[in-house]
């Protein structure tokens, strides 16, 4: 029959505008609110998600997972009195796995000794260039880099970002990506073990 | 298990042309050099003696330390098995002058435009040896080594202006109208007038059917694009009409041209794996997956067996939401505004969402490495995947082919409009969907397995009829294969670790060429690098599935009406970010 597939499609249309108030009704007489809540955005990106899956930025945003990235910024340990202990050394890796390009770093002598310090004068990096790839902070020895979770960084100038854009302490870090801290935490104390325990035996041995 | 594919020659060249045919011997490399005067004469017994149907890969290589220049054709058969690659090389002076295949093989036509527009070999007797990807003013041709682009620094990263002194400045601030930019000596701004496209215009003029001309109708050009909704970017095409019939057609391309391959050559090995993202930027994941193959065959190192199966899945799960908007996208082109579309979408979303839970980025996605992938999957992503695999996509599928295949509408628009015969698809050099569509059943991982395919249970999806709604079908017989190999390779994957090779930001990469294929959604996927023992590829270059299908529009398209172009540009499934490069 003409018109078979038309109408058959149309069932399809029809469900889907159906299933589009259905869920509300569902939620409403459960109680629960299906938009702007946490757990209204997580059944509308499942895959049980069916109706209505727009999620309406900016008022909802959706979840975001841990391992996503967006323009880097670098990770200080906070010291005593409120000291930034910046983590990176200005070893240069990530400005040299950069694909674009966008990292420059200028490193630090001492007054003194003339000797490089590690610890960076100057770092740079250019948001406008950069394509989040992530590579600085996985290739980065000292986890002192990492990707971060702000993506609303959009503005009217040029997004160069120094120092005092960059640093963000390792309890932001440790909040955005608590698995990952977990995991380096870990690693770092692992390490820290081995060496003391190395240290010790290297103490030992010419006693015995 | 070593899994890369491998192009040792089946044939011995040498043997069946001993005078004008050497084997490659250099360190490395592969393969046979053909005299150049006996270029066609060879290509054509490869081609009707030993079975080599299909051009797969043509690519110009500069050695200017040599004063060479070099071709290199990587041919296959579309019944399967390892190809051929054979070279011919000319002499650096100008103008380097090879012979043109595009009388044995027709998909040599744009690839062989392209080698003449970024490398200036001249194609002795191609019939239309216009520049491709530039524009006609262009001054050099960029993939020579002694070109330098505008904001030239070094000729490769890492740029030493970043550490240990890297005071940051904007490019803009470094004078960019005076040393930085490149034009013809006798070029002056104020005096210039564009010359039109003349030559455009007489190529399209050549090659235009005569019309009928008992009904004294006038052909009109139309210049369809580049900021057309229906050419998916900017994708321009010049066509002669008489009433609605196409009588003529010439793609324009290179609106979106940023020159991926000398980016290439200037990056290190790693930093062209998110450059490869930015291709085809619906399946980044399955760019990364050509380009990692390729170096792991030039590193000659394996992968973890962990890394293969999530590569596969990711690759698999890419291929069902690129289908899947592609028919979305083409109801939007046939007038069926986003009702489609946006059904593709939502599932594609869900699709996004694990790629981002698993990569970091929805797009971008950069995940693979050489010799694994970037980081484990976590069992929370894999769970997600197996009931989006198992649970939702089969029944959406059966949704989509509910709700379009028997439409009659649709039926009318797409059935019984003949893409193209079998045989000039492949002479073509059409791959991917298109091609099986045609009635060839060639899909590479079949025909030729890379990675893990060998180990899946999975059909060729193929479609007898040629025509656009078997282009349609195949789509969803696609998506249902890949849905097939996904639930296998849930179930198979097994523990352990994600990379063969420790972590490190510079790879040594052994002198030689490797040419690394994937069956991408839109087709054959080929990266084809050459390293020269450096921290850079001395030669990078992409077979890009969408620029060579395009190779076929003008054949597509002549004699039918101009609102089947519409659809016929879309089932070809192309996107721009690749075309151009």
């Amino acid at each position: 029959m003409n018109g078979k597939g038309i109408l058959k499609g149309l069932s399809v249309t029809a469900k889907r505008f159906w299933n589009t108030y259905w869920d509300d009704i569902v939620w409403l007489l459960q109680g629960k609110k299906r938009y702007n809540t946490v757990e209204g955005i997580a059944h509308r990106s499942s895959k049980d998600a069916r109706g209505i899956f727009t999620v309406q930025y900016p008022e909802e945003k959706l979840i975001t997972p841990e391992e996503f990235r967006f323009v880097p910024f670098l990770v200080y340990d906070e010291g005593a009195e409120g000291k930034k202990e910046i983590r990176c050394t200005s070893c240069g890796i990530c400005s040299k796995v950069c694909p674009p390009q966008c990292i420059w770093i200028v490193r630090s002598n001492d007054p003194n000794t003339g000797r490089p310090v590690p610890e960076p004068t100057e770092f740079y990096i250019d948001a406008d260039i950069c394509m989040n790839c992530g590579f600085c902070a996985e290739y980065c020895p000292f986890d002192a880099i990492k990707m971060d979770h702000d993506f609303e960084i959009a503005s009217y100038g040029r997004n160069v970002y120094g120092l005092e854009r960059l640093l963000k302490p390792a309890s932001y870090y440790a909040g955005i990506r608590p698995g990952n801290y977990a995991r380096e935490e870990e690693a770092r104390k692992a390490k820290e073990a081995a060496r003391a325990a190395k240290a010790a035996g290297a103490t030992a041995a010419p006693a015995a | 298990m070593m899994t890369t594919p491998t192009l040792t020659a089946t044939v011995d060249l040498v043997a069946r042309f001993p005078n004008f045919v050497t084997t490659d011997s250099r360190p490395g490399y592969s393969g046979f050099i053909v005299k150049k005067e006996n270029l066609v004469e060879v290509a054509t017994t490869v081609r009707d003696e030993f079975g080599f149907d299909l051009l797969s890969n043509l690519v110009g290589v500069d050695y200017p330390a040599e004063n060479k220049m070099e071709v290199v054709y990587n041919v296959f058969k579309t019944t399967g098995g390892p190809g051929l690659t054979f070279k011919v090389q000319a002499e650096r002076v100008d103008p380097v002058e090879v012979p043109s295949l595009v009388n044995v093989w027709a998909g040599a036509d744009f690839q062989e435009r392209e080698a003449w527009d970024l490398l200036g070999i001249k194609f002795t007797g191609h019939p239309d040896l216009r520049r491709i990807l530039l524009w006609e003013g262009f001054e050099g041709h960029p993939l020579r080594k002694d070109w330098h682009e505008a904001f030239y620094e070094e000729e490769a990263k890492p740029f030493k202006s970043r550490w240990p002194d890297g005071k940051h400045t904007l490019a803009e601030e470094k004078n960019p109208f005076r040393d930085n930019l490149k034009f013809p000596a006798d070029f002056n701004p104020e005096t210039w007038k564009p010359e039109g496209e003349k030559d455009l215009y007489a190529s399209l003029e050549r090659s235009t059917l005569a019309g009928d001309d008992r009904l004294k109708t006038d052909q009109v050009v139309v210049n369809m694009g580049p900021h057309h909704p229906s050419t998916h970017g900017v994708f321009r095409a010049v066509i002669t009409l008489e009433g609605e019939t196409v009588m003529g057609l010439k793609p324009v391309m290179g609106y979106l041209h940023r020159n991926h391959d000398k980016i290439g050559e200037r990056n290190t090995f790693l930093q062209n794996m998110p450059y490869t993202d930015r291709l085809d930027y619906f399946n980044s994941m399955s760019n990364n997956f050509g380009y990692a193959l390729a170096v792991e065959k030039l590193m000659n190192i394996p992968v973890a067996e962990r890394a293969d199966y999530i590569r596969v899945i990711m690759a698999e799960i890419s291929r069902i939401q690129n289908h899947l908007i592609f028919i979305g996208m083409l109801l939007n082109d046939l007038g069926a505004m986003y009702t489609p579309a946006l059904y593709a979408f939502e599932e594609r979303e869900l699709i996004l969402d694990i790629f981002e839970a698993v990569s970091g980025s929805r797009m971008m996605c950069n995940y693979f490495r050489f010799g694994g992938v970037a980081r484990d999957i976590s069992e929370d992503a894999l769970k997600k995947l197996k009931d989006l695999v198992s649970e939702r996509l089969p029944g959406k599928v059966d949704e989509m082919d509910r709700l379009l295949s028997e439409n009659e509408v649709l039926n009318a628009r797409l059935k019984g409009i003949k893409v193209l015969s079998a045989e000039d698809a492949v002479k073509y050099s059409v791959t991917g969907p298109v091609l099986r569509a045609c009635g060839v059943p060639y899909d590479i991982r079949r025909a030729h397995p890379y990675s893990i395919y060998d180990r899946f249970e999975f059909d060729v999806a193929v479609r007898q009829n040629g025509d656009m709604y078997d282009t349609y079908h195949i789509r969803l017989d696609e998506i249902r294969q890949s849905l097939r190999i996904l639930q296998q390779a849930l179930k198979q994957i097994p523990g352990g670790p994600i990379n063969s090779q420790k972590p490190q930001y510079q790879v040594r990469v052994p002198a030689g060429e490797a040419y690394g294929r994937i069956e991408a959604p839109k087709g054959e996927l080929g990266f084809y690098v050459v390293s020269n023992g450096k921290p850079n590829p001395y030669r990078y270059h992409v077979r890009a599935p969408s620029f060579i299908n395009v190779t076929a529009l003008e054949k597509m398209c002549v004699g039918s009406k101009i609102a089947d172009f519409v659809a016929l540009l879309a089932v070809l499934d192309i996107v721009l970010g690749e075309l151009d490069r």
